[in-house]
C-alpha cells in the first residue's frame, strides 16, 4: 500500500497528511510539485492543505498547473485513489478533477474550529468505515470553503449520491450544506475539512482516522 | 502590445466581498449604493501578433475560473 503526498511551495498540512497515511499502514513518499511522475505502484495521492503559492490568482489555481497534477489527472483517469483535503480540494476543482468552485467564505472571516459533518454516502472507499448518517468531529480551517456549483451539478452530484460530507451549521456559506465531493467513479474525494488533524483522542476527536483505516482495508483487500 | 482581462463573479453568484464594500459605503454615510461587485483587472504585456483569440484561451486556462468568473478581454496596439 503506497501513497504519494504532494508537497507545493506553501503547503502546510502536508507532513500531518504523511504521518496519517503513515499510520493508517501505507508506504508513503513526499512528492515535489515540479516531480511529472508519480511513484511506481502509489494507490493514493494526498493532495494536501496549505496555501500553495500563496493562493495567488484563486485559491488552488497555480498548483491546478504544476507538472505534478498532470500525473495526478492521469493516475485519476486510470482509477487511482485521490484525497484533496481543504487547500487539496480547491486544487482538484481547479484541475476540474471535480466539479465546482471554492469561493470566499460568506462570513469573509477564516474559520478555524471543530466542525460537525453528516457522512451523507457510505458508498466510497473513503467512507465506507462511517454509518451512513452519522455525526462526525472534524477540524476546519479555512478562508476559502464556500462551495459552489451550477444547479445542474448539484442535481447531478445529488443523483448520483457524491456528496459524501455535509455541514451540520454551515460555516462557510456552503451551497447545500456541501463539504466534501465525490468524482463519478467515486475514488477522488475533496473536501474542505481536515480529517488528518482527527487521527487521536488527543487531537479532541479520532474520527479522521477512520477515513485512512478504511482506505487502507480497501487496498488491502483489492 | 497589452491586453487588458476584466475578471467578475458571474451574475447570480453571491459575493460576499461585494456586500462588505456595500455595506461599509453605507456606514460612510453614501447613500443610494444598491449594489457593489469585486472583481479582478490583469494586464498583459504581450509579444506583438497575439491574438485575441490567444488572450481567451488563456483565460479559458488559468485566469478565470468559469465555473464561477466570467471575464473580458480588451486588446490594446
Amino acid at each position: 500500500m503506497k501513497a504519494a503526498v504532494l508537497v507545493f511551495p506553501g503547503s502546510n498540512c502536508d507532513r500531518d497528511l504523511a504521518v496519517a497515511f503513515r499510520a493508517a499502514g501505507f508506504e508513503t513518499e513526499m512528492i515535489w510539485h515540479k516531480d511529472a511522475t508519480l511513484p511506481k505502484g502509489v494507490d493514493i495521492v494526498g493532495v494536501p492543505g496549505g496555501f500553495s503559492y500563496g493562493d495567488y490568482l484563486r485559491c488552488g489555481a497555480i498548483a491546478a498547473q504544476s507538472p505534478i497534477m498532470r500525473a495526478v489527472a492521469g493516475h485519476a483517469a486510470a482509477g487511482g485513489y485521490v484525497l484533496g483535503i481543504c487547500n487539496g480540494f480547491q486544487v482538484l476543482c481547479e484541475t476540474r478533477l471535480l466539479p465546482g468552485a471554492l469561493m470566499r467564505n460568506a462570513g469573509l472571516k477564516f474559520v478555524c474550529r471543530q466542525q460537525k459533518l453528516r457522512v451523507e454516502t457510505q458508498n466510497s472507499r473513503f467512507t465506507a468505515g462511517y454509518a451512513q448518517g452519522t455525526e462526525i468531529a472534524i477540524p476546519i480551517a479555512h478562508h476559502d470553503g464556500n462551495y459552489m456549483a451550477d444547479a445542474a451539478t448539484l442535481a447531478q452530484l445529488a443523483a448520483e449520491d457524491r456528496i459524501a460530507f455535509r455541514y451540520v451549521g454551515n460555516p462557510n456559506g456552503a451551497t447545500d450544506d456541501i463539504a466534501g465531493v465525490l468524482s463519478a467513479n467515486r475514488r477522488v474525494l475533496g473536501l474542505m475539512p481536515h480529517p488528518e488533524r482527527a487521527m487521536e483522542t488527543a487531537h479532541g476527536s479520532s474520527d479522521g482516522a477512520v477515513m485512512f483505516h478504511s482506505l487502507a482495508q480497501a487496498l488491502v483487500e483489492a | 502590445m497589452k491586453a487588458t482581462v476584466t475578471v467578475m463573479l458571474k451574475s447570480g453568484v453571491l459575493d460576499p466581498q461585494g456586500e462588505a464594500v456595500k455595506s461599509a459605503l453605507g456606514a460612510l454615510g453614501f447613500s443610494g449604493v444598491s449594489g457593489v461587485r469585486q472583481g479582478k483587472v490583469i494586464e498583459l504585456d504581450l509579444a506583438q501578433g497575439t491574438t485575441e483569440a490567444d488572450v481567451t484561451a488563456m483565460c479559458e486556462k488559468l485566469l478565470a475560473n468559469t465555473v464561477i468568473e466570467s471575464y473580458r478581454v480588451e486588446m490594446q496596439a
